[in-house]
């Protein structure tokens, strides 16, 4: 079916996408969830904990941001009709926080496995007051610095930046800080 | 826990570009750029250098299937979240979230948040001087249904003042969440009123380069939706991204 009579069936007219318009400042009595954070549920073998600092251009912390994570399973898997390799049942693999008075946020998860042609990653989505559209990144993890290598997205991302895209350990699990502008300006993807 | 269901026949390290479906881009000018000058707040937190292009792969092109799960029976109706209604104009909100093929998107999380009549959030660094209500939260939930078509009963907000530059008013307006199908689809926006005065004077809507996407912000009067003596019916329908058709729908369209 064309996207002609797609819109006839309808009854609608598609001229073209509803634009992006900032979070505001507000976003945190609307958008967090009590589990929000929770990839996978505490006490999941192998959970460990993501945190970080959203920073803006003058390294001031930015309280009213959102974070959000979207990876594959331990076995590099997605839930979801679109992947050819078939279904894994219950995988949630999205993650949500907003910034804290710090500018902190916390994610749980499992480290995602291996994608085909890629090193394993999250997909991040920040939002804040002052971002009129999201910004995306990814966060690599260091256990996998000999896949990195061969990983094509970080190829293509300048040898001086690609450390903005791989958590630091800590605390037994991960850090990986959003620097919005300026000196060590995090790496951010047209998606 | 979690149980795999593979199909046969398709190895893990092996899936083809054209397996895959492909999000086209937006159309120069349908989005803000992240560097506003008229909106102050994007001074020190838009990336100074070039956004990276990231290919589409199996991450981009799946996305969370947030489900009923998430929301409880009231979640759709922002007057009926506590003992008594709020104070304001009593509305519904409906619309449909489609692609940019016209495609439904169903059974998929709807957001939203929105000030009180009196432009107030209940938030706890919203100090402007009108009084918080308190018979209204201003956060409700929904779920599409299978034509991809959503529904809210709420108030109409209020226009608000920010300190963006002098006598600065936001439109009224009501901020929605979705997230499509897949990550590359993800969208925040505003939905805002026919014919605001304040649209003129508003940066954060004027940051949209193109003159018809902005309309695409502004809901509609829908009198087909307006329920005679009880509330006035807007419209305001979604679209994400398009995508070109799978191999697999084309071999079973």
């Amino acid at each position: 079916m064309t996207s002609t009579e797609l819109g006839a069936q309808f009854g609608a007219d598609f001229d073209g996408s509803t634009p992006s318009q900032t979070v505001g400042p507000f976003l945190s009595i609307g958008l967090p969830w009590p589990d929000g954070p929770d990839v996978v549920p505490a006490g999941t073998p192998g959970a460990v904990l993501i945190v970080g600092t959203i920073f803006d251009g003058a390294g001031d912390p930015v309280p009213d941001a959102m974070v959000e994570t979207w990876q594959a399973d331990p076995d590099g898997r997605f839930d979801h009709p679109d992947d050819p390799r078939g279904r894994v049942a219950g995988w949630r693999g999205f993650g949500r926080c907003p910034t804290d008075e710090h500018g902190d946020y916390v994610i749980r998860t499992v480290l995602p496995g291996a994608l085909p042609d890629q090193a394993p990653h999250l997909d991040v989505s920040v939002f804040a007051r002052g971002l009129l559209h999201r910004v995306v990144t990814r966060i690599y993890f260091p256990d996998h610095a000999d896949a990195h290598a061969d990983d094509p997205v970080l190829a293509s991302v300048p040898q001086s930046r690609r450390v903005t895209l791989i958590a630091a350990r800590h605390d037994g699990g991960y850090r990986f800080d959003v620097r919005l502008q300026g000196p060590g300006e995090t790496v951010f993807f047209d998606a | 826990m979690a149980t795999p269901t593979t199909q046969p026949g398709i190895e893990q390290s092996k899936v083809a570009p054209s397996e895959l479906p492909r999000y086209r881009p937006d159309p120069e000018g349908t989005h803000p750029p992240l560097g506003f000058a008229g909106y102050r707040s994007t001074r020190l937190r838009h990336p100074g250098e070039p956004l990276i292009l990231l290919p589409q792969r199996l991450t981009e092109v799946t996305g969370p299937v947030l489900g009923p799960g998430r929301l409880g029976p009231l979640d759709h109706d922002l007057t009926r979240q506590h003992a008594e209604e709020p104070i304001g104009q009593r509305i519904i909100v409906h619309g449909t979230l489609r692609d940019g093929d016209g495609r439904p998107v169903p059974d998929s999380l709807v957001e939203i948040w929105q000030a009180n009549a009196g432009g107030r959030y209940r938030h706890k660094v919203d100090n402007w001087p009108t009084p918080l209500d308190p018979n209204f939260t201003g956060v409700g939930r929904a779920l599409t249904d299978a034509q991809g078509h959503y529904r809210f009963v709420t108030i109409k907000p209020g226009a608000y003042p920010w300190g963006n530059h002098d006598n600065a008013w936001r439109p009224a307006h009501i901020h929605f969440s979705v997230f499509g199908r897949a990550f590359t689809q993800r969208l925040v926006t505003q939905m805002y009123f026919p014919d605001d005065p304040l649209f003129a004077h508003d940066p954060i809507f004027n940051s949209v380069p193109d003159a018809a996407a902005r309309q695409r912000m502004v809901s509609r009067f829908d009198l087909d939706n307006t329920v005679e003596q009880w509330a006035l019916g807007f419209r305001f329908d979604i679209v994400l991204r398009g995508r070109d058709a799978t191999p697999f729908e084309e071999a079973h369209a």
